[in-house]
């Protein structure tokens, strides 16, 4: 029987709904906040700043690497620009743009993809952005989040426009289960950890940092102590959160609703076989494009939920 | 050297230019004079009489802005900026070695009076979009001009940008089209036809101007016509001639990308004068 921790993990708000909501206040407060969307903007939720500011909204049209040129001449001129769009659209065909006219330069550009991972469900894998991590950490300079909620979303968005340099945001479509509570403190760069344990440590980071919390109930019910950290900065990594998990817990999970092949998986293990190796399993989407069908039977079908999770734990567990 | 209308002055400091260009990419042993040439006249008139800017003040907020798209042309533009005392003179013949901040593409790491890094075609007009929009966003009177390629404008970003720039009416824009008919695989007519250009720019919404762009004072009245056009942005079609000023090089496609051999160097430095 699983054990109650002390997350309800009620939905709340779809993170790329919790990024609208913060635009709208950091453009309150800051002038120089300027929002470039490409015909999306009722799905990305930008246009509740288009509507409250509409002189600092650029409609770009379905045009990405313009989009992303005009977002990086703005933050040239002095400006604050996100940029935002489909993360599967922005980060792929933007992505010689975010290359060479952001993170070439290191310009102070700010991307948000929306609808990542393959919650987005029924629109199918065309619209998925299984790879957006990847591609994002593989620009030299970038900072890339993935924040888990409304309250961490928000938090990063206003860290984001306090950060100079590019920043890629992850966003999705699904409503996300609340994890913080409002106040909590977000630095980039550092992990924060949900649920003490020492048996094994559950990584995770957007979508799947509920799932982990899940999956610790779960263990815990069975008498296996399970540590769940929250990486919402993918990229710098927070070396330290994850070499202690290592030294302390000797077996880790790696949980992200990404292709194992370029994601957070991979860029922990560098950090463990640096530090402190030990026992690593891996929760995410494996070689493969997914399909068309609601959000929740796509997480199960995929294999990335609270169940398998824990079943990565015990693995971890048996080979430790 | 200090700015100038004086049309004599000014191709005199062509002819300074060109010697450099020849000279830099003669000592880098790789480089593409021929596209560096084409664009002398439409740098210098730039940078030397028609823009607002100030080597001893490189970040001015109100400076006009320029990028330079076709980055492969950046002799020319090395060459502007040592001849105005933004960057060492002395170190031009550095291009393209270890340690230079002469790059073999403009790199605004290396020379932050740059404005943008330029290299990947087709991105250098959406950044003037973005920083224009700015100026405007700011209440600055800052301008913004961009150089473009011939072989460029096949790029299908830049008719993304051509599209949304009359749109957003962003009349504090100008890009130049240095159509000088050659790009790398041979004559642009037969690689993939541009033409006709002008006309493609007029129905995406610019104020179209074509130009000889080697014509200084047709220059001077194109860009000073464009501070006038209010409500779109103007691009001057500029007929150029590749290698223009060194009689071997002009229009022959060979010189797109090879440097010239210290022989050729030397005839071409003799015919520039």
């Amino acid at each position: 029987m699983a054990a109650k921790t002390k997350y309800e993990l009620k939905l709340g708000l779809a993170t790329r709904e919790a990024f609208g909501k913060a635009l709208v206040e950091l453009g309150r407060q800051n002038k120089d906040v300027v929002v470039c969307d490409a015909d999306l903007s009722k799905s990305t939720y930008t246009a509740g700043f288009a509507k409250e500011f509409p002189e600092r909204f650029i409609e770009c049209g379905i045009a990405e690497m313009n989009m992303v040129g005009i977002g990086s001449g703005l933050a040239s001129g002095g400006k604050i620009p996100f940029v935002s769009s489909f993360s599967c659209f922005v980060i792929n065909k933007g992505f010689e743009q975010l290359r060479v006219t952001a993170a070439f330069p290191n310009v102070n550009l700010k991307v948000v993809g929306t609808h990542s991972g393959i919650s987005i469900g029924e629109d199918g894998p065309s619209q998925m952005s299984i790879e957006d991590l990847g591609l994002a950490c593989s620009l030299p300079g970038f900072t890339v989040l993935c924040p888990a909620d409304e309250v961490s979303m928000t938090a990063l968005i206003h860290a984001s426009a306090a950060h100079f340099g590019p920043v890629f945001v992850r966003a999705g479509r699904a409503k996300a289960a609340d994890i913080y509570s409002p106040g909590q403190e977000f630095t980039i760069g550092k992990g924060i950890q949900l649920v003490e344990g020492s048996d094994v440590t559950l990584i995770a980071t957007g979508l799947l940092v509920a799932e982990a919390i899940r999956a610790a109930e779960t263990l815990d019910g069975e008498g296996i102590s399970a540590r769940v950290v929250d990486l919402h900065t993918i990229k710098p990594l927070d070396r330290d959160i994850i070499a202690r998990a290592a030294a302390e817990t000797g077996a880790i999970v790696v949980c992200e609703e990404h292709l194992l092949d370029a994601g957070l998986g991979v860029r922990v293990a560098q950090v463990v076989s640096e530090t402190k190796p030990c026992v690593m399993e891996f929760v995410g989407i494996r070689n493969t494009y997914a399909e068309s069908a609601s959000p929740d039977e796509l997480l199960d079908k995929y294999g990335l939920r609270a169940k398998d999770v824990a079943e990565a734990a015990r693995k971890a567990l048996a080979r430790k | 050297m200090t700015k100038t209308s004086n049309v004599e002055e000014l191709r005199a400091i062509c002819r300074q230019i060109r010697r450099d260009i020849i000279t830099m990419i003669t000592a880098a042993k790789s480089g593409h004079p021929g596209g560096s040439l084409s664009a002398v006249e439409i740098v210098t008139t730039l940078f030397f009489d028609v823009m607002k800017h100030d080597p001893a003040n490189p970040k001015w907020v109100d400076r006009d802005r320029f990028i330079l798209s076709k980055g492969h042309a950046c002799p020319v533009l090395y060459s502007a900026f040592a001849e105005l005392g933004y960057t060492p003179k002395d170190q031009l013949n550095t291009l393209r070695k270890l340690g230079s901040i002469y790059q073999g593409h403009p790199d605004v790491r290396f020379i932050p009076a740059l404005e943008a890094s330029t290299g990947s075609l087709g991105q250098g007009l959406s950044l003037g979009i973005g920083m224009a929009l700015a100026a405007k966003l700011n209440g600055s009177p800052s301008r913004t001009f961009v150089v473009l390629g011939d072989g460029e404008v096949q790029e299908g970003q830049i008719w993304e940008a051509a599209m949304l720039a009359p749109f957003h009416k962003v009349d504090n824009l100008v890009c130049i089209v240095d159509y000088n008919k050659i790009q790398l695989d041979g004559f642009v007519r037969d690689i993939l036809d541009i033409s006709p250009l002008a006309e493609k720019w007029r129905a995406f919404g610019w104020h179209a101007i074509e130009l000889d762009g080697h014509d200084i004072p047709a220059l001077q009245s194109a860009f000073a016509e464009a501070a006038e056009v209010k409500g779109k942005p103007t691009v001057l079609i500029a007929n150029t001639i590749k290698g223009k000023g060194v009689s071997f090089m002009e229009n022959n496609p060979k010189f797109h990308g090879v440097a010239p051999t210290e022989k050729e160097m030397a005839l071409a430095l003799q015919e520039i004068g």
